[in-house]
């Protein structure tokens, strides 16, 4: 069911003024607020990927950031950990604030904010040398120097969390990437999870799955949600319908809509959003 | 919680480490400069032309490299004649013809583990079948064939690496007009692969330059006063010199010894400066 | 008329192919008759002595009038030469290894590699004359008790020498950790250090053991550097500031004299050139794997 009178695309807050009135009872800046994502624009050389965004994403909840490939979505989620300045050549205009703090300051150092941010990739990437006992205790090794007994409880907790414990439980010794797929995309959601961050990036996380692994992985998310603040890209729009309460639309750098994941597949505000959504493109 | 003291330890390791691997890096190169200007410093003395044509004799300012000088010069002529061919025909075979089979990998797996022995071996070798077995005698044929056989490994690689860049497109091109297999290589493959080929057997002719350890087995003479006269003539070569001079005891034959370093070295420099000359020269002439 | 040509076109496309393959074939030749030539002498030596003789012996002595054969000195001197080679070509080469692969911007790193390059290309014998010239003098004001030939002072000019062997191959083995693996790590809140200790030199281990094993195997073919500044006596010592002798040292001091075709001297420099072929042989043989090992992707 569409809204009938559908405006014509108006980048920024202006739209999401008129499509989130409803909801403009919630406060914009408040601590409510996990990142705050202001103004950011990317480059990658002179190639600019994302223009002026401007989000809130909410604790502990699940925000999925939908939109077509190339849009700028991982460009957007590698922001909010730092990771998209390793790329040789990217830059970065803006300002995203954890908690109110500016990650970019010069007196953050990006590797602590990591240990709070952390992420999952889409293509599943434990440490090829290391068994699935050490793959998830590598974060922590970083830091920490725990004795025996706390490490076999972190590296309980975090498959148990990963919903993956059942399955490895008595190979814990054999090399992480003799697991399938699946099994491997879940030891990567552990080893983040490990490290007790508070907000978890998965970058299309199913993407190089089959469907029951992908089932899988959005049951945990769904498990995960009342303990982490959780962002997922995915180009999958049901999976964003089933996973998420609040999504996001990106096209070509800009962000289109933003809300309620419900409402947004139901009455999206925005022409664009709703051609997407109906597989007009994308 | 994103800052603290473990941020600036970390930083400062970070670049503490940073500084050892430049450091680990420069201090080899720091160490050959400091060589060659050792070099050029001890050979100054005896450096002129009259060192060059001159022959080697007991008095050490007089002794000359022009036998070692002109019997290297012959010797990678003839090894060049012997190995440039054979090392060419071998790539040709293993790229464009025998790809898959049985016997081309076994030809590869010969390359791979040849090119890792060492030097002196070619010159037990080439002592046993060059010298005795097949009757060359110390002779400039024997030493030519030693040293051909020890460059054939590169030769062959390099070749290989220069045929590969030719694109299978440019090939199918020609098959398609109705050309056979050795037009195709002959007509078409080989003059792209050209540049490259060269190049290769430069750089593989320069090695061959500075190897003494197999001729010295194979029976280069150190102490030669006459050119060579033919390919069945005794000769000797530059390191083959300048090993002599070094292992004499006076300090005036070091000198000898650093000035022939320096001949030899002008003659890599010529010979590198020539194979990225040509190579750029002729890479122009592509339009891909 | 056509067809004739056509036959003989097809006859001579077959003469061209045998005779390429006979080039190729060369090298399958030249191995079996590398492998002839040990053997017969090898096997003519040990007619005359007994092998028990050759690996229980101390002393190397074929020249003297008392005639030892063990091989252990000889095989000592290389030994120690190679070591103190490879202690020195090691952290520098990984080292360098590191800069060039993981922090040189390009175009330090385009200068600086091709650089190191150099040192591989310098002939050996102007390695031996600055070993004996510069180096050993240098450390002799250093290192009490070391003489003018010594293990010393050639084993670290030939570890300057095959730097290069080590930085190049691992650089290649650093760099060709995938970028996912390295961002997971630095995802987790990992510096480059720790990144670098903990996942990439791990991931690309089984590359630079076969680059490590291959620089051994070339320190121990090594000739001139040695034969110029190590000595011509073969001892049966660790003790790096005294004259030794490699076996490759002793191939060429034969080679250099006068020794008659034939007699058991003759027929040592075979014997020695055998273990020598066998050691270099076995070392390529094992590098080829842990490189087969690291493409396969098994860290």
């Amino acid at each position: 069911m569409l809204n009938g009178s559908v405006s014509p695309a108006l980048p920024g807050a202006a739209l999401r003024g008129a499509t989130l009135a409803d909801e403009a009872a919630l406060p914009r800046e408040t601590a409510e607020s996990k990142l705050s994502v202001q103004g950011l624009s990317a480059w990658f050389g002179d190639q600019r990927v994302l223009h002026d965004i401007d989000l809130e994403i909410r604790p502990r909840q699940v925000t999925a950031i939908i939109g077509p490939s190339g849009c700028g979505k991982s460009t957007l989620i590698r922001c909010l950990n730092r990771m998209h300045e390793l790329v040789p050549g990217a830059r970065r205009e803006g300002q995203v604030l954890l908690d109110g703090e500016d990650i970019h300051a010069r007196s953050v150092d990006p590797v602590l904010l990591r240990r709070r941010v952390g992420m999952v990739f889409q293509k599943p990437n434990p440490f090829p040398t290391m068994s699935i006992r050490d793959n998830v205790l590598a974060g922590l090794r970083l830091t920490h120097r725990l004795r025996r007994q706390d490490q076999d409880a972190v590296v309980e907790g975090a498959l148990r969390q990963a919903a993956l414990w059942d399955e490895v439980s008595d190979r814990l010794g054999e090399p992480g990437i003799g697991l399938s797929g699946g099994q491997q995309q879940r030891l990567c959601i552990a080893r983040a999870l490990a490290v007790e961050p508070e907000v978890l990036l998965m970058d299309e996380p199913c993407s190089a799955l089959d469907p029951i692994a992908t089932a899988r992985i959005e049951d945990l998310v769904h498990s995960l949600r009342d303990a982490y603040t959780i962002v997922i890209v995915t180009h999958n729009m049901q999976q964003a319908a089933r996973v998420s309460q609040r999504t996001v639309f990106l096209l070509m750098g800009e962000l289109v809509e933003e809300g309620e994941t419900s409402r947004l597949f139901t009455s999206p505000g925005d022409r664009r959003t709703e051609d997407y959504i109906t597989g007009k493109f994308g | 919680m994103m800052h603290g003291h473990e941020s600036r330890r970390r930083a400062l390791l970070e670049r503490g480490f940073h500084a050892l691997c430049l450091g680990a890096v420069l201090l080899p190169l720091g160490l050959l400069a400091l060589l060659v200007g050792d070099v050029l410093v001890d050979a100054a003395p005896r450096l002129s032309w009259d060192f060059l044509t001159s022959y080697p004799s007991r008095r050490a300012a007089q002794a000359g490299i022009l036998p070692g000088l002109v019997g290297s010069l012959y010797l990678i002529g003839l090894t060049a004649a012997i190995a440039l061919p054979l090392g060419v025909g071998a790539a040709l075979y293993l790229e464009e013809y025998g790809k898959r089979g049985w016997l081309a990998r076994l030809i590869e797996v010969n390359i791979a583990n040849l090119a890792g022995v060492p030097s002196i071996i070619y010159g037990l070798l080439g002592l046993e079948l060059f010298v005795r077995a097949l009757g060359m005698g110390r002779s400039l044929l024997a030493g030519a064939c030693t040293m051909a056989l020890l460059i054939l490994p590169i030769v062959i690689m390099a070749s290989r690496e220069a045929l590969r860049t030719v694109p299978n497109t440019v090939r199918e091109g020609a098959y398609a007009l109705g050309a056979t297999h050795w037009q195709v290589v002959r007509q078409v493959v080989l003059p792209l692969a050209f540049p490259g080929i060269l190049t290769g057997a430069i750089l593989s002719v320069s090695r061959a330059i500075g190897e003494a350890a197999p001729l010295i087995v194979v029976g280069a003479l150190t102490y030669i006063a006459f050119l060579p006269r033919g390919i069945d003539s005794p000769f000797t070569a530059l390191p083959i010199q300048i090993f002599n001079w070094v292992s004499r005891p006076q300090e005036a034959f070091m000198v000898n010894a650093a000035a022939g370093i320096v001949v030899l070295l002008a003659t890599l420099l010529l010979l590198n400066g020539l194979a990225i000359y040509l190579r750029n020269r002729l890479q122009r002439r592509r339009y891909w | 008329m056509a067809q004739a040509r056509q036959r003989a076109g097809t006859l001579r496309e077959q003469i061209i192919e045998r005779a390429l393959l006979g080039s190729g074939v060369i090298s399958v030749v030249t191995t079996a008759a590398i492998l002839a030539v040990l053997a017969v002498e090898t096997v003519a030596f040990f007619r005359e002595v007994p092998l028990s003789r050759f690996l229980a012996d101390t002393q190397w002595t074929p020249l003297f009038a008392d005639k030892h054969f063990g091989i252990w000195p000889l095989l000592f001197g290389t030994l120690l030469t190679s070591a103190i080679a490879i202690a020195v070509a090691l952290p520098f080469g990984l080292l360098a290894a590191i800069y060039l692969s993981e922090l040189a911007p390009d175009r330090v790193r385009r200068l600086l590699k091709p650089l190191l390059e150099v040192l591989a290309g310098v002939p050996t014998i102007v390695y031996g004359y600055f070993a004996l010239v510069v180096v050993t003098p240098l450390l002799q004001r250093v290192v009490p008790g070391l003489a003018g030939f010594n293990a010393l002072s050639p084993g670290i000019v030939m570890g300057v020498m095959i730097i290069p062997m080590i930085s190049s191959l691992s650089e290649d083995a650093l760099h060709a950790v995938p970028m996912t693996v390295k961002e997971g790590a630095y995802a987790l809140g990992a510096g480059r250090l720790e990144t670098l200790f903990r996942v990439t030199i791990p991931s690309a281990f089984s590359g630079i053991t076969a680059s490590v094993v291959l620089a051994i195997s070339r320190a121990i073919g090594e000739t001139m550097i040695v034969a110029i500044a190590a000595g011509q006596q073969p001892r049966f010592t660790l003790d790096p500031r005294v004259p030794i002798e490699t076996m490759t040292a002793y191939i060429v001091q034969i080679s250099l004299g006068d020794t008659p075709r034939g007699t058991i001297e003759y027929r040592t420099i075979f014997v020695v050139g055998a273990a020598l072929f066998l050691m270099t042989f076995a070392m390529n043989l094992f590098s080829q794997r842990m490189a087969r090992r690291f493409r396969k992707g098994d860290g």
